[in-house]
């Protein structure tokens, strides 16, 4: 197969960017998009030029490394995956690929595609977690967890902390990423004695680093790769308001 | 310098608590006086800087990724094997430790695996306590699930994201201790060098991946954390950017490596495609449980699968091994499916791979139970190959995915530098010559959370570290050496690329020291890598400079040390002349083609020194004693 890949290339965080324009031929179906990158940067080296930069580690889904824009979505028009998983096959022979960055305020671009996220973790710095120190712990059948409870929390704890959600929101908002860290450890018995200084100051957290305010746009659960549902966006919200106005703290 | 390996006196059952008690401790007023570097973020790192920064060090921590979430242990799958007996099936700390010892094949030091069994309910209860969303049974108690190698069931598991559920659990641990400022987190670093200041780890030099700045921190202990070698084969399950980087440079300063033969082939991954492909996938071996594997019983029947019937399929590890079947170890597993593609009975268009059918399950549990269980595993199958599992059996195949060599440590985790500490899958303690399924989340945590918070202290307590700041002259001369090796890949200016010497060096290490190996190749294999080594530093082809962000500086960086760690990986292969676990050596095996060991030469952990690039390393064995569990051949029939 064949492409025309429409690159966004930055120098570094201060310079202008702009896209540019590569052919890349021998790609075959079964590889995906990172690894038609990967060829490409291999062609761009051999002629002396400087290879795209773009981050990914596993390759296969799960360590949220990987943060493509790929004809206008999040991780690619496919549905519930991230960019290493998404294979050629879904393109047709000849495509023009527009790949560009994931763009919002508090994802600064590092260099061509790779983006800053850090401020991801500093939210969860902040209050996404359970403070227990090792040692403490008791028996782990003393916290029992009925598995309906158990498997909605999964489904929430299944959150790659990709920022796509981000990348689609057209207000940069971070609260589906928030809000599965929240329901995560609201519907877990342990992670209740701080539920409410942790949403408080999670979301703090979330505004400081300039993510924007929810508008309903649901952009956030379409790019998901994990599939993580908005009702977790309401969760988070009510844990707020409880938080707020029903806590005597 | 002879090994100790510091294994405390006394029964196997009580060494832990004796030497518990008799390591020195920090007065807790102390403990903030020392400062503490922890090199990479995985299960091992991540558990060994949250504990350490919660009993009052000064923390700082390290890693290649934009954040410590994406460590490469995000992507263990199955479970945690732990002697809980919740199952009440017959577990013990006694068997967990006695299946460890067996599955290892008797290379692992006895001592340790009985303390990681005793320590394997901790981590359960805390990961628990953490939040980490365990599956449940409906009464609200933690399920089981069985795995490879073990005829209990005593595998924890979160769906098919365990290693992800537990690395974010350690990851939260983390992130509230930078939050409270007793840990400062280094993201987009690398390791360049380790600075050893009158023969104690004193400090390391790590180049910002992103400005490109050499920049130095001192510190009274080092631990390495920083994952396994699997990527010397080019294609494995590892992530791109898991190394041998760090445990390389350490071994150059003088930190003994032990074992790197012991590599393990697992036998379920997704088969090789094409050769622009980047990675193996890996699904996970608790598919075993449900999954049969099985090839046609004739080369020549070409079929689709569900039209080949019963009677003529070879259910070979069934037939093989009934009493575990297709539940046997790994090495056992990866070798029988190696067997029937040597016999021209591999499936698939490339003839690369064998069944893994899951038609019996379904048909006995419904569709909706087994997609309950590995519901993402599926989802990832059928996002790689197009095809539904549900409905067409997988076809798998063998590749390289995890390394039990590693640094040498003694029962502290302390390396043969002092102050230097290794833990998790980078040290070689615990596995012996063969890990079991579910036991590399176990060892990673177990030596963060619950081992290193103790023996790091005892090594504080009693050694004599002068101040020493980060602007020594042995900081500055690192500096300068790293700096000048990334000049000289800068300047080569050559026509391949780093990824070229990489693929073609994972090849000949495939193909000379991968599943099966003998001395002809291995002579073979290690004359042709000093050619490689010379060609690579004539002829790389790399642009761009070393003050900016540079990914492809950084991956030729890592292929020079993978061209001279292949040499000793392969030496260490070729000097074991008996085949045991991962490492199989086609001239010592049983007219039934199992692996043939030889205790009366063999029954020792080989450690290297190293002596300089090309130059012949020096052989330190340390003897291993089975005093508890009985030698014998393993025998999964």
């Amino acid at each position: 197969m064949k492409f025309f890949l429409e690159v966004w290339r930055q120098k570094n965080a201060q310079s202008q960017g702009g896209l540019v324009r590569y052919e890349v031929v021998g790609i075959s179906p079964e590889m995906s998009i990172l690894e038609t990158l990967d060829v490409l940067n291999e062609q761009l080296l051999e002629k002396g030029e400087e290879p795209i930069a773009f981050d990914s580690d596993c390759r296969e889904g799960i360590c949220g490394m990987c943060s493509l824009v790929i004809n206008g979505y999040p991780h690619g028009p496919e549905k519930a995956s991230t960019s290493c998983e998404l294979r050629m096959r879904h393109f047709q022979d000849g495509q023009t690929i527009i790949i560009e960055p994931f763009r919002a305020k508090a994802f600064p671009i590092v260099r061509d595609l790779v983006v800053d996220r850090s401020a991801f973790d500093r939210v969860v710095a902040a209050g996404g977690f359970v403070s227990v120190n090792t040692g403490n712990a008791p028996d782990a059948n003393c916290i029992l967890v009925p598995k309906d409870v158990a498997d909605k929390a999964m489904d929430a704890a299944a959150c790659i902390g990709c920022g796509a959600c981000v990348a689609a929101c057209p207000n940069a908002a971070a609260m589906l990423f928030v809000a599965a860290k929240i329901s995560h450890l609201a519907l877990m018995p342990q992670g209740a004695p701080e539920r409410d200084a942790r949403v408080i100051n999670m979301r703090a957290q979330m505004d400081k680093e300039g993510f924007g305010h929810c508008a309903n746009e649901y952009a956030c659960e379409a790019a998901c790769p994990k599939e993580i549902k908005v009702s977790n966006i309401a969760k988070l919200n009510r844990e707020f308001l409880r938080a707020v106005v029903c806590s005597d703290k | 310098m002879t090994l100790d390996s510091k294994i405390p006196a006394g029964p196997i059952q009580e060494k832990w608590d004796r030497h518990r008690f008799d390591l020195k401790l920090v007065n807790p007023a102390n403990k903030r006086k020392f400062e503490i570097l922890i090199v990479g973020t995985g299960l091992a790192g991540a558990s060994a800087a949250a504990s350490l920064a919660e009993l009052g060090y000064n923390v700082k921590v390290f890693c290649l990724q934009d954040s410590p979430r994406r460590a490469h242990s995000i992507a263990a799958q199955g479970g945690i094997n732990a002697a809980k007996n919740y199952p009440n099936d017959g577990d013990s700390i006694w068997r967990l430790f006695y299946d460890t010892v067996k599955g290892g094949d008797f290379r692992a030091r006895e001592a340790n695996v009985y303390r990681l069994a005793q320590i394997s309910s901790h981590i359960i209860d805390h990961s628990a306590a953490l939040g980490v969303p365990f599956a449940r049974e409906y009464g609200g108690t933690l399920a089981n699930r069985s795995f490879g190698g073990a005829q209990v069931s005593r595998t924890f598991y979160a769906r098919g994201q365990t290693g992800q559920q537990l690395l974010l659990g350690a990851y939260s641990a983390l992130m509230r201790q930078v939050g409270k400022g007793s840990v400062q987190m280094f993201p987009r670093r690398e390791m360049m060098d380790l600075i050893v200041s009158q023969g104690a780890a004193r400090g390391i030099v790590c180049r910002n991946l992103v400005t490109g700045e050499m920049e130095s921190y001192s510190g009274d202990a080092v631990l390495l954390c920083t994952g396994g070698y699997g990527n010397v084969f080019y294609l494995s399950t590892n992530a791109a950017s898991c190394n041998v980087g760090a445990t390389w440079r350490a071994h150059k300063k003088g930190a003994y490596f032990a074992n790197p033969c012991f590599t393990q082939i697992h036998p379920t991954c997704v088969p090789v495609s094409g050769s622009h492909q980047s990675k193996l996938t890996l699904m996970s071996e608790s598919l075993r449980n449900d999954g049969r594997v099985w090839v046609p019983k004739n080369p020549q029947d070409k079929r689709s699968p569900e039209q080949i019937p019963e009677e003529d399929r070879d259910y070979y590890l069934e037939r093989r091994y009934p009493s575990f079947g297709n539940l046997v170890p790994r090495d056992v597993a990866s070798r029988a499916a190696k067997a029937m593609i040597d016999e021209g009975r591999g499936v698939g268009p490339t003839g690369l791979s064998v069944y893994l059918d899951f038609s019996d399950a379904i048909k006995r549990a419904g569709e909706s139970a087994i997609r309950e269980k590995y519901g993402n595993l599926f989802d990832m199958y059928h996002h790689i190959t197009d095809e539904n599992p549900y409905r067409v059996p997988m076809r798998i195949y063998p590749a390289v995915h995890y390394t039990m060599g590693g640094l040498w440590v003694d029962y502290n985790l302390m390396t043969t530098i002092p102050g230097l500490f290794c833990l998790g899958e980078a040290n070689f303690s615990d596995h012996g010559a063969n890990r079991l399924g579910a036991s590399a989340l176990m060892q990673g945590l177990a030596d963060g959370y619950f081992v290193i918070p103790y023996t790091l202290g005892g090594y504080l307590a009693q050694a004599k570290l002068p101040k020493l700041s980060s602007s020594a002259p042995e900081f500055k001369e690192a500096e300068n050496l790293a700096s000048e090796k990334i000049k000289k890949l800068l300047s080569i200016k050559g026509k391949k690329t780093a990824s070229d010497y990489h693929k073609h060096l994972g090849k000949l290490m495939w193909d000379y020291c991968g599943m099966a190996r003998n001395a002809k190749g291995l002579k073979n294999l290690l004359s042709q890598i000093p050619e490689m080594r010379e060609e690579f530093w004539k002829n790389l082809a790399l642009t761009g400079s070393g003050e900016e962000l540079n990914q492809a500086l950084e991956k030729a960086g890592r292929v020079a040390d993978y061209l001279e760690f292949a040499e000793l990986l392969a030496k260490d292969a070729l000097h074991r002349e008996e085949s045991c676990g991962g490492h199989f050596r086609e001239e010592y095996q049983t007219p039934d083609g199992e692996a043939k060991r030889d205790d009366e030469k063999f029954s020792y952990a080989a450690a290297w020194e190293f002596k300089g690039v090309g130059r012949e390393p020096a052989l330190h064995k340390e003897p291993l004693s089975f005093e508890s569990v009985h030698l014998a051949q393993r025998n999964y029939q």
